[in-house]
């Protein structure tokens, strides 16, 4: 899994079938420290997460669909999994 | 998932099996700002996207689950047209 930041939603009318009802978030993956690493994607949201928010992404599609149980053809990669409260980590 | 911006089409007379019908579309994988990610590359169509269309796409073995019937040879497959993102400095549609 990853710490990210929450950038904001993200809208889509034509989408596959099974991203119907399924809340997508704009996502920027971020270090111990806050600072971004690498390039913002796209996760579908389960913990009811907001702009703003730090939280726990995961990018494995094996276990979004244990999580989602909405059978075995579910083409989704990034699940939004946790909403993170606080990060301790020894200074470097 | 990652965003995409749709650059031109690939036609494909002799594909492998499986892949038969499908449309293939050539993508600049973007970040939230439009910046380029990476490089060109193609991906599979389920949603019926045009050129020049911000779309979202699943890669590796989830784009095959895109797919019916799914055990198909793909890595990249668009889920999704944008019609917008709510972010800091975010790009539009």
């Amino acid at each position: 899994m990853r710490i990210c930041k929450v950038l904001g939603p993200l809208w889509a009318a034509a989408k596959h079938p099974m991203y119907a009802g399924k809340k997508l978030l704009v996502v920027q993956p971020i270090d111990e420290t806050g600072t971004p690493i690498g390039a913002s994607y796209v996760a579908v949201d389960s913990v009811q997460a907001g702009t703003g928010d730090t939280v726990i992404v995961m990018t494995e599609g094996t276990g979004v669909r244990q999580i989602l149980k909405l059978g075995d053809q579910v083409p989704i990669r990034s699940l939004v999994v946790g909403i993170v409260d606080a990060v301790e980590a020894d200074a470097r | 998932m990652y965003l995409g911006i749709v650059q031109g089409t690939v036609v494909a007379e002799r594909k492998a099996t499986g892949l038969e019908g499908t449309k293939l579309l050539l993508v600049l994988p973007v970040d939230d700002k439009g910046a380029a990610t990476g490089d060109v590359q193609v991906a599979v169509d389920t949603v019926q996207a045009g050129v020049g269309d911000l779309v979202y796409l699943v890669g590796s073995r989830e784009a095959a689950l895109a797919l019916d019937p799914w055990f198909v040879p793909v890595d990249a497959a668009i889920v999704g047209i944008v019609d917008g993102v709510d972010t800091p400095g975010s790009l539009r549609p």
